[in-house]
Protein backbone atom coordinates (compact mmCIF):
# COMPACT_ATOMS: atom_id res chain seq x y z
CA UNK A 1 0.00 0.00 0.00
CA UNK A 2 0.95 3.57 -0.60
CA UNK A 3 -0.64 5.93 1.87
CA UNK A 4 -0.89 9.67 1.45
CA UNK A 5 -2.43 11.77 4.23
CA UNK A 6 -2.77 15.50 3.66
CA UNK A 7 -3.70 18.27 6.12
CA UNK A 8 -5.91 16.02 8.21
CA UNK A 9 -7.92 17.88 10.85
CA UNK A 10 -10.25 16.24 13.34
CA UNK A 11 -12.22 18.23 15.90
CA UNK A 12 -14.62 16.85 18.48
CA UNK A 13 -16.83 19.39 20.30
CA UNK A 14 -14.28 22.12 19.78
CA UNK A 15 -11.26 20.04 20.83
CA UNK A 16 -8.72 19.65 18.06
CA UNK A 17 -7.35 16.10 18.08
CA UNK A 18 -5.68 16.11 14.69
CA UNK A 19 -4.17 19.44 13.69
CA UNK A 20 -3.17 19.44 10.05
CA UNK A 21 -1.57 16.00 10.03
CA UNK A 22 0.33 15.08 6.87
CA UNK A 23 2.64 12.29 5.83
CA UNK A 24 3.18 9.81 3.03
CA UNK A 25 4.62 6.31 2.90
CA UNK A 26 6.47 4.42 0.24
CA UNK A 27 4.91 1.28 -1.21
CA UNK A 28 4.99 -0.77 1.99
CA UNK A 29 3.28 -3.69 3.67
CA UNK A 30 3.31 -2.71 7.35
CA UNK A 31 2.90 0.78 8.78
CA UNK A 32 3.17 1.24 12.54
CA UNK A 33 1.85 4.33 14.33
CA UNK A 34 3.62 5.14 17.58
CA UNK A 35 3.58 8.08 19.94
CA UNK A 36 2.32 9.33 23.28
CA UNK A 37 -1.20 8.58 24.51
CA UNK A 38 -3.67 11.25 23.50
CA UNK A 39 -1.46 12.26 20.60
CA UNK A 40 -4.01 11.25 17.96
CA UNK A 41 -2.91 7.74 16.90
CA UNK A 42 -6.28 6.11 17.46
CA UNK A 43 -8.13 9.04 15.90
CA UNK A 44 -5.94 8.75 12.82
CA UNK A 45 -6.44 4.99 12.64
CA UNK A 46 -10.23 5.34 12.91
CA UNK A 47 -10.19 7.70 9.94
CA UNK A 48 -7.95 5.34 7.95
CA UNK A 49 -10.32 2.46 8.78
CA UNK A 50 -13.33 4.43 7.53
CA UNK A 51 -14.99 4.61 10.95
CA UNK A 52 -14.81 8.39 11.34
CA UNK A 53 -14.92 11.21 8.83
CA UNK A 54 -12.26 13.90 9.32
CA UNK A 55 -13.28 17.51 9.77
CA UNK A 56 -10.92 18.42 6.94
CA UNK A 57 -8.10 16.97 4.89
CA UNK A 58 -7.74 13.89 2.74
CA UNK A 59 -6.54 10.30 2.86
CA UNK A 60 -5.68 8.14 -0.13
CA UNK A 61 -4.57 4.51 -0.29
CA UNK A 62 -2.80 3.63 -3.53
CA UNK A 63 -4.07 6.84 -5.06
CA UNK A 64 -7.72 6.20 -4.24
CA UNK A 65 -9.19 8.78 -1.86
CA UNK A 66 -11.40 7.57 1.02
CA UNK A 67 -15.08 8.41 0.58
CA UNK A 68 -16.65 10.88 2.96
CA UNK A 69 -20.30 9.74 2.83
CA UNK A 70 -21.56 6.95 5.07
CA UNK A 71 -22.68 4.69 2.21
CA UNK A 72 -19.31 4.96 0.51
CA UNK A 73 -17.52 4.45 3.81
CA UNK A 74 -19.54 1.31 4.57
CA UNK A 75 -18.58 -0.12 1.21
CA UNK A 76 -14.96 0.76 2.01
CA UNK A 77 -15.14 -0.85 5.47
CA UNK A 78 -16.29 -4.08 3.85
CA UNK A 79 -12.97 -4.24 2.01
CA UNK A 80 -10.80 -3.78 5.11
CA UNK A 81 -10.60 -5.31 8.58
CA UNK A 82 -10.41 -3.49 11.91
CA UNK A 83 -9.38 -4.84 15.31
CA UNK A 84 -9.86 -2.75 18.44
CA UNK A 85 -8.04 -2.66 21.71
CA UNK A 86 -10.59 -4.79 23.54
CA UNK A 87 -14.16 -6.04 23.54
CA UNK A 88 -14.32 -6.54 19.79
CA UNK A 89 -16.37 -9.68 19.85
CA UNK A 90 -20.13 -9.94 20.14
CA UNK A 91 -20.66 -11.51 23.57
CA UNK A 92 -23.99 -13.16 22.69
CA UNK A 93 -22.43 -15.20 19.88
CA UNK A 94 -19.95 -18.08 20.00
CA UNK A 95 -16.46 -17.50 18.63
CA UNK A 96 -17.50 -19.37 15.49
CA UNK A 97 -20.66 -17.30 15.01
CA UNK A 98 -18.59 -14.16 15.49
CA UNK A 99 -16.53 -15.27 12.49
CA UNK A 100 -19.55 -16.28 10.43
CA UNK A 101 -21.58 -13.12 11.00
CA UNK A 102 -19.70 -10.80 8.60
CA UNK A 103 -19.26 -13.59 6.04
CA UNK A 104 -22.96 -14.41 5.94
CA UNK A 105 -24.60 -11.04 6.57
CA UNK A 106 -22.15 -8.66 4.92
CA UNK A 107 -20.40 -10.73 2.25
CA UNK A 108 -23.31 -12.92 1.25
CA UNK A 109 -21.76 -16.35 1.76
CA UNK A 110 -24.03 -19.27 2.54
CA UNK A 111 -23.61 -20.55 6.12
CA UNK A 112 -22.04 -23.74 4.76
CA UNK A 113 -19.54 -21.85 2.60
CA UNK A 114 -18.75 -19.54 5.51
CA UNK A 115 -18.05 -22.50 7.81
CA UNK A 116 -15.83 -23.93 5.15
CA UNK A 117 -13.86 -20.74 4.90
CA UNK A 118 -13.18 -20.38 8.64
CA UNK A 119 -12.26 -24.00 9.34
CA UNK A 120 -8.62 -23.83 8.26
CA UNK A 121 -7.79 -20.48 9.85
CA UNK A 122 -9.29 -21.68 13.15
CA UNK A 123 -7.12 -24.78 13.06
CA UNK A 124 -4.05 -22.91 12.01
CA UNK A 125 -4.17 -20.58 15.02
CA UNK A 126 -5.14 -23.38 17.47
CA UNK A 127 -8.60 -21.92 17.97
CA UNK A 128 -10.74 -24.74 16.56
CA UNK A 129 -11.21 -26.30 20.01
CA UNK A 130 -12.58 -23.00 21.31
CA UNK A 131 -14.83 -22.18 18.37
CA UNK A 132 -18.03 -23.04 20.17
CA UNK A 133 -17.27 -21.03 23.29
CA UNK A 134 -18.77 -17.67 24.05
CA UNK A 135 -16.28 -14.79 24.35
CA UNK A 136 -16.75 -14.80 28.14
CA UNK A 137 -15.28 -18.31 28.21
CA UNK A 138 -12.19 -17.37 26.22
CA UNK A 139 -8.93 -15.93 27.52
CA UNK A 140 -8.03 -12.38 26.54
CA UNK A 141 -5.49 -13.63 24.03
CA UNK A 142 -7.94 -16.07 22.48
CA UNK A 143 -10.57 -13.33 22.22
CA UNK A 144 -8.16 -11.01 20.48
CA UNK A 145 -6.98 -13.72 18.09
CA UNK A 146 -10.59 -14.54 17.20
CA UNK A 147 -11.14 -10.82 16.63
CA UNK A 148 -8.17 -10.70 14.27
CA UNK A 149 -9.47 -13.80 12.48
CA UNK A 150 -12.90 -12.22 12.12
CA UNK A 151 -11.26 -9.30 10.38
CA UNK A 152 -9.15 -11.65 8.23
CA UNK A 153 -11.60 -14.26 7.01
CA UNK A 154 -13.41 -11.76 4.80
CA UNK A 155 -10.12 -11.48 2.84
CA UNK A 156 -9.62 -7.76 3.43
CA UNK A 157 -7.25 -5.61 1.42
CA UNK A 158 -5.59 -4.57 4.68
CA UNK A 159 -6.01 -4.68 8.43
CA UNK A 160 -6.18 -1.84 10.94
CA UNK A 161 -5.10 -2.85 14.41
CA UNK A 162 -5.64 -0.41 17.29
CA UNK A 163 -3.40 -1.36 20.21
CA UNK A 164 -4.42 -5.01 19.92
CA UNK A 165 -2.29 -6.04 22.90
CA UNK A 166 -2.78 -3.14 25.32
CA UNK A 167 -5.57 -4.82 27.30
CA UNK A 168 -3.73 -8.13 27.64
CA UNK A 169 -1.42 -9.83 30.15
CA UNK A 170 2.22 -10.14 29.02
CA UNK A 171 1.75 -13.85 28.35
CA UNK A 172 -1.24 -13.31 26.10
CA UNK A 173 0.43 -10.37 24.40
CA UNK A 174 3.01 -12.84 23.13
CA UNK A 175 0.47 -15.03 21.37
CA UNK A 176 -1.24 -12.08 19.67
CA UNK A 177 2.06 -10.56 18.57
CA UNK A 178 3.15 -13.94 17.20
CA UNK A 179 -0.03 -14.06 15.14
CA UNK A 180 0.58 -10.59 13.73
CA UNK A 181 4.13 -11.55 12.86
CA UNK A 182 2.87 -14.60 10.98
CA UNK A 183 0.46 -12.45 9.01
CA UNK A 184 3.29 -10.13 8.11
CA UNK A 185 5.33 -13.06 6.82
CA UNK A 186 2.35 -14.07 4.75
CA UNK A 187 2.09 -10.73 3.05
CA UNK A 188 -0.97 -9.28 4.79
CA UNK A 189 -0.95 -5.48 4.68
CA UNK A 190 -1.70 -3.64 7.89
CA UNK A 191 -1.59 -0.42 9.85
CA UNK A 192 -0.84 -1.02 13.51
CA UNK A 193 -1.07 1.29 16.50
CA UNK A 194 1.06 -0.02 19.35
CA UNK A 195 3.10 0.81 22.41
CA UNK A 196 5.26 -2.29 21.92
CA UNK A 197 8.32 -0.50 20.65
CA UNK A 198 10.55 -3.53 20.23
CA UNK A 199 7.82 -5.25 18.24
CA UNK A 200 7.14 -2.12 16.19
CA UNK A 201 10.77 -1.87 15.28
CA UNK A 202 10.91 -5.47 14.13
CA UNK A 203 7.69 -5.59 12.16
CA UNK A 204 7.31 -2.12 10.66
CA UNK A 205 8.35 -1.26 7.15
CA UNK A 206 7.72 2.34 8.04
CA UNK A 207 6.88 4.12 11.28
CA UNK A 208 4.91 7.31 11.77
CA UNK A 209 5.37 9.10 15.07
CA UNK A 210 2.10 10.80 15.97
CA UNK A 211 2.06 13.46 18.69
CA UNK A 212 0.16 16.68 19.40
CA UNK A 213 -2.18 15.89 16.53
CA UNK A 214 0.56 15.80 13.90
CA UNK A 215 3.03 13.37 12.44
CA UNK A 216 6.29 14.54 13.99
CA UNK A 217 8.43 12.03 12.12
CA UNK A 218 7.85 9.34 9.52
CA UNK A 219 10.00 6.91 7.65
CA UNK A 220 11.70 3.50 7.80
CA UNK A 221 11.71 2.01 11.32
CA UNK A 222 15.48 2.16 11.79
CA UNK A 223 15.54 5.82 10.82
CA UNK A 224 12.89 6.80 13.33
CA UNK A 225 14.15 4.69 16.20
CA UNK A 226 17.88 5.27 15.76
CA UNK A 227 18.51 8.42 13.84
CA UNK A 228 15.54 10.72 14.36
CA UNK A 229 16.61 14.10 15.66
CA UNK A 230 13.19 15.66 16.29
CA UNK A 231 13.42 16.55 20.01
CA UNK A 232 9.85 15.49 20.84
CA UNK A 233 10.44 12.05 19.28
CA UNK A 234 13.84 11.55 20.90
CA UNK A 235 12.45 12.54 24.25
CA UNK A 236 9.56 10.06 23.99
CA UNK A 237 11.70 7.21 22.71
CA UNK A 238 14.42 7.73 25.30
CA UNK A 239 11.83 7.48 28.06
CA UNK A 240 10.23 4.37 26.56
CA UNK A 241 13.24 2.41 25.38
CA UNK A 242 15.25 2.57 28.60
CA UNK B 1 -30.94 -26.39 54.68
CA UNK B 2 -31.77 -26.63 50.96
CA UNK B 3 -33.29 -23.53 49.45
CA UNK B 4 -36.63 -25.14 48.58
CA UNK B 5 -37.03 -26.44 52.13
CA UNK B 6 -36.38 -22.96 53.49
CA UNK B 7 -39.18 -21.65 51.29
CA UNK B 8 -41.54 -24.38 52.49
CA UNK B 9 -40.73 -23.61 56.13
CA UNK B 10 -41.27 -19.88 55.73
CA UNK B 11 -44.57 -20.41 53.91
CA UNK B 12 -45.72 -22.90 56.56
CA UNK B 13 -44.88 -20.53 59.43
CA UNK B 14 -46.65 -17.68 57.68
CA UNK B 15 -49.73 -19.81 57.01
CA UNK B 16 -49.80 -20.91 60.65
CA UNK B 17 -49.68 -17.28 61.81
CA UNK B 18 -52.54 -16.32 59.49
CA UNK B 19 -54.57 -19.33 60.63
CA UNK B 20 -53.94 -18.46 64.27
CA UNK B 21 -55.01 -14.87 63.68
CA UNK B 22 -58.16 -16.01 61.90
CA UNK B 23 -58.96 -18.40 64.74
CA UNK B 24 -58.74 -15.60 67.33
CA UNK B 25 -60.99 -13.22 65.41
CA UNK B 26 -64.67 -13.46 66.20
CA UNK B 27 -65.77 -14.02 62.67
CA UNK B 28 -68.54 -16.18 61.34
CA UNK B 29 -67.05 -17.78 58.25
CA UNK B 30 -69.49 -18.21 55.42
CA UNK B 31 -67.62 -20.05 52.70
CA UNK B 32 -70.82 -21.72 51.51
CA UNK B 33 -72.37 -18.37 50.63
CA UNK B 34 -69.34 -17.36 48.60
CA UNK B 35 -69.06 -20.80 46.94
CA UNK B 36 -72.44 -20.09 45.31
CA UNK B 37 -70.75 -17.37 43.30
CA UNK B 38 -67.70 -19.37 42.23
CA UNK B 39 -68.60 -18.82 38.59
CA UNK B 40 -68.11 -15.09 39.04
CA UNK B 41 -64.60 -15.65 40.36
CA UNK B 42 -63.69 -17.86 37.43
CA UNK B 43 -65.17 -15.47 34.89
CA UNK B 44 -63.51 -12.45 36.52
CA UNK B 45 -60.17 -14.23 36.73
CA UNK B 46 -60.31 -15.13 33.04
CA UNK B 47 -61.16 -11.52 32.17
CA UNK B 48 -58.14 -10.37 34.17
CA UNK B 49 -55.94 -12.86 32.33
CA UNK B 50 -57.26 -11.66 28.98
CA UNK B 51 -56.90 -7.97 29.78
CA UNK B 52 -53.40 -8.51 31.14
CA UNK B 53 -52.31 -10.42 28.04
CA UNK B 54 -53.71 -7.75 25.71
CA UNK B 55 -52.11 -4.98 27.79
CA UNK B 56 -48.82 -6.89 27.80
CA UNK B 57 -48.69 -6.90 23.99
CA UNK B 58 -49.79 -3.27 23.59
CA UNK B 59 -47.58 -1.95 26.40
CA UNK B 60 -44.55 -3.72 24.91
CA UNK B 61 -45.20 -1.95 21.61
CA UNK B 62 -45.79 1.39 23.35
CA UNK B 63 -42.66 0.88 25.47
CA UNK B 64 -40.53 -0.07 22.46
CA UNK B 65 -41.56 2.95 20.41
CA UNK B 66 -41.19 5.26 23.40
CA UNK B 67 -37.72 3.88 24.18
CA UNK B 68 -36.63 4.74 20.63
CA UNK B 69 -38.07 8.25 21.16
CA UNK B 70 -36.14 8.61 24.41
CA UNK B 71 -32.94 7.58 22.65
CA UNK B 72 -33.57 9.92 19.70
CA UNK B 73 -31.14 12.71 18.88
CA UNK B 74 -34.00 14.95 17.73
CA UNK B 75 -34.93 17.15 20.72
CA UNK B 76 -38.64 17.27 19.87
CA UNK B 77 -38.93 13.48 19.60
CA UNK B 78 -36.96 12.96 22.81
CA UNK B 79 -39.15 15.53 24.57
CA UNK B 80 -42.36 13.74 23.50
CA UNK B 81 -41.09 10.49 24.99
CA UNK B 82 -39.75 12.11 28.15
CA UNK B 83 -42.93 14.14 28.89
CA UNK B 84 -45.12 11.08 28.34
CA UNK B 85 -43.00 8.88 30.61
CA UNK B 86 -42.78 11.41 33.42
CA UNK B 87 -46.49 12.32 33.28
CA UNK B 88 -47.53 8.69 33.44
CA UNK B 89 -45.05 7.62 36.07
CA UNK B 90 -45.77 10.66 38.22
CA UNK B 91 -49.55 10.30 38.43
CA UNK B 92 -51.81 7.60 39.91
CA UNK B 93 -53.23 5.00 37.57
CA UNK B 94 -56.63 5.68 39.16
CA UNK B 95 -56.60 9.26 37.86
CA UNK B 96 -55.38 8.13 34.43
CA UNK B 97 -58.21 5.62 34.22
CA UNK B 98 -60.89 8.15 35.16
CA UNK B 99 -59.56 10.80 32.77
CA UNK B 100 -58.93 8.23 30.06
CA UNK B 101 -62.44 6.83 30.29
CA UNK B 102 -64.61 9.85 31.11
CA UNK B 103 -62.68 12.51 29.20
CA UNK B 104 -60.45 11.12 26.44
CA UNK B 105 -62.53 8.10 25.40
CA UNK B 106 -65.76 10.11 25.49
CA UNK B 107 -64.17 12.87 23.44
CA UNK B 108 -63.09 10.48 20.68
CA UNK B 109 -66.29 8.43 20.89
CA UNK B 110 -64.68 5.23 22.12
CA UNK B 111 -67.38 3.40 23.99
CA UNK B 112 -66.06 -0.09 24.65
CA UNK B 113 -64.80 0.15 28.22
CA UNK B 114 -62.68 -2.97 27.82
CA UNK B 115 -60.77 -1.42 24.95
CA UNK B 116 -60.36 1.79 26.92
CA UNK B 117 -59.21 -0.20 29.95
CA UNK B 118 -56.60 -2.12 27.98
CA UNK B 119 -55.37 1.08 26.32
CA UNK B 120 -55.04 3.07 29.56
CA UNK B 121 -53.36 0.16 31.30
CA UNK B 122 -50.98 -0.22 28.34
CA UNK B 123 -50.13 3.47 28.32
CA UNK B 124 -49.42 3.22 32.04
CA UNK B 125 -47.32 0.08 31.85
CA UNK B 126 -45.71 1.21 28.58
CA UNK B 127 -44.07 4.17 30.33
CA UNK B 128 -42.30 1.80 32.69
CA UNK B 129 -41.45 -0.59 29.85
CA UNK B 130 -39.94 2.34 27.93
CA UNK B 131 -37.52 3.08 30.75
CA UNK B 132 -36.61 -0.62 30.98
CA UNK B 133 -35.96 -0.82 27.22
CA UNK B 134 -34.04 2.47 27.19
CA UNK B 135 -31.84 1.15 29.98
CA UNK B 136 -31.27 -2.07 28.06
CA UNK B 137 -30.23 -0.22 24.91
CA UNK B 138 -27.97 2.12 26.88
CA UNK B 139 -26.28 -0.84 28.57
CA UNK B 140 -24.80 -2.07 25.28
CA UNK B 141 -21.32 -0.57 25.08
CA UNK B 142 -20.42 1.79 22.23
CA UNK B 143 -17.63 -0.58 21.21
CA UNK B 144 -20.28 -3.04 20.05
CA UNK B 145 -21.61 -0.50 17.55
CA UNK B 146 -18.04 0.24 16.48
CA UNK B 147 -17.34 -3.44 15.92
CA UNK B 148 -20.56 -3.81 13.96
CA UNK B 149 -19.71 -0.83 11.75
CA UNK B 150 -16.16 -2.06 11.29
CA UNK B 151 -17.31 -5.33 9.77
CA UNK B 152 -19.65 -3.47 7.44
CA UNK B 153 -23.08 -4.03 8.98
CA UNK B 154 -25.80 -1.52 8.10
CA UNK B 155 -27.48 0.39 10.98
CA UNK B 156 -30.52 -1.88 10.69
CA UNK B 157 -28.37 -5.04 10.74
CA UNK B 158 -26.49 -3.64 13.73
CA UNK B 159 -29.76 -3.20 15.62
CA UNK B 160 -31.11 -6.61 14.58
CA UNK B 161 -28.00 -8.78 14.88
CA UNK B 162 -25.95 -7.06 17.57
CA UNK B 163 -27.85 -4.60 19.77
CA UNK B 164 -31.31 -6.17 20.17
CA UNK B 165 -30.19 -9.75 20.92
CA UNK B 166 -28.04 -8.42 23.75
CA UNK B 167 -30.50 -5.80 24.98
CA UNK B 168 -33.43 -8.25 24.99
CA UNK B 169 -31.61 -10.64 27.27
CA UNK B 170 -30.86 -7.78 29.62
CA UNK B 171 -34.44 -6.51 29.77
CA UNK B 172 -36.34 -9.81 29.97
CA UNK B 173 -36.09 -10.13 33.78
CA UNK B 174 -37.29 -6.58 34.53
CA UNK B 175 -39.99 -6.93 31.85
CA UNK B 176 -41.28 -10.07 33.57
CA UNK B 177 -41.30 -8.10 36.82
CA UNK B 178 -43.21 -5.29 35.14
CA UNK B 179 -45.76 -7.82 33.92
CA UNK B 180 -46.36 -8.90 37.52
CA UNK B 181 -47.14 -5.27 38.36
CA UNK B 182 -49.36 -4.97 35.32
CA UNK B 183 -51.50 -7.92 36.39
CA UNK B 184 -52.04 -6.45 39.83
CA UNK B 185 -52.59 -2.96 38.45
CA UNK B 186 -55.40 -4.33 36.28
CA UNK B 187 -57.44 -4.61 39.48
CA UNK B 188 -57.96 -0.84 39.31
CA UNK B 189 -59.98 -1.28 36.11
CA UNK B 190 -62.88 -2.07 38.46
CA UNK B 191 -63.36 1.71 38.90
CA UNK B 192 -64.55 2.00 35.32
CA UNK B 193 -66.83 -0.99 35.84
CA UNK B 194 -64.81 -3.53 33.91
CA UNK B 195 -65.94 -6.93 35.10
CA UNK B 196 -62.50 -8.25 35.97
CA UNK B 197 -61.37 -10.32 38.92
CA UNK B 198 -61.41 -7.60 41.60
CA UNK B 199 -64.79 -6.17 40.59
CA UNK B 200 -66.33 -9.64 40.78
CA UNK B 201 -64.89 -10.17 44.24
CA UNK B 202 -66.32 -6.81 45.30
CA UNK B 203 -69.72 -7.83 43.97
CA UNK B 204 -69.63 -11.19 45.76
CA UNK B 205 -68.79 -9.30 48.93
CA UNK B 206 -71.76 -7.01 48.36
CA UNK B 207 -74.10 -9.97 47.82
CA UNK B 208 -72.88 -12.11 50.73
CA UNK B 209 -71.46 -9.63 53.26
CA UNK B 210 -68.58 -12.12 53.56
CA UNK B 211 -65.60 -9.84 53.11
CA UNK B 212 -62.73 -12.17 53.92
CA UNK B 213 -64.21 -15.08 52.00
CA UNK B 214 -64.54 -12.81 48.97
CA UNK B 215 -61.11 -11.23 49.07
CA UNK B 216 -58.93 -14.17 50.15
CA UNK B 217 -59.69 -16.06 46.91
CA UNK B 218 -58.85 -12.81 45.13
CA UNK B 219 -55.36 -12.79 46.64
CA UNK B 220 -54.88 -16.45 45.76
CA UNK B 221 -56.10 -15.87 42.21
CA UNK B 222 -53.51 -13.12 41.65
CA UNK B 223 -50.76 -15.20 43.22
CA UNK B 224 -51.51 -18.03 40.81
CA UNK B 225 -50.68 -15.61 38.00
CA UNK B 226 -47.83 -13.64 39.54
CA UNK B 227 -45.79 -16.33 41.31
CA UNK B 228 -44.91 -18.26 38.13
CA UNK B 229 -43.99 -14.97 36.49
CA UNK B 230 -41.70 -14.03 39.36
CA UNK B 231 -40.11 -17.45 39.16
CA UNK B 232 -39.65 -16.96 35.40
CA UNK B 233 -38.05 -13.55 36.00
CA UNK B 234 -35.56 -15.02 38.47
CA UNK B 235 -34.75 -17.92 36.17
CA UNK B 236 -34.14 -15.53 33.28
CA UNK B 237 -31.90 -13.39 35.46
CA UNK B 238 -29.71 -16.39 36.10
CA UNK B 239 -29.52 -17.22 32.41
CA UNK B 240 -28.66 -13.87 30.88
CA UNK B 241 -25.30 -13.35 32.53
CA UNK B 242 -22.60 -13.07 29.92
CA UNK B 243 -19.76 -10.63 30.14
CA UNK B 244 -17.80 -9.21 27.26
Amino acid sequence: MKLVVADLVQRFDGATVLDGLSFATGDIQALVLVGPSGGGKTTLLRILAGLDVPTAGSVAFDGIPLPRDEVGLRAYRKTVGTVFQAYNLFPHLSALDNLLLPLVHVHGLSPAAARDRVRKPLERFQLAAHAHKRPAELSGGQKQRIAILRALVVHPRRLFLDEPTSALDPEMRGEVLAMIRELKDEGVEFVLVTHEMAFARRIADEVAFVGDGRVLAAGPAAEIFDRCDAPRVRDFLSRILI
Amino acid sequence: MPRWLAHVVVVAVFAALVAAACARVEYAWNWAGVWEYRQKFVQGWLTTVGISLAALVVSTLVGGVTALCLASRRPLVEACGRVYVELIRGTPLLVQLLIGFYVVASAVGLENRYVVGVLVLSMFSGAYMAEIFRGGLAAIPRTQRDSARAIGLTPWQTLRLVILPQALRLVLPPVAGQLVSLIKDSSLLSVIAISEFTLNAQEVNAFTYSTLESYLPLAVGYLVLTLPLSALARWLEGRVRFEA
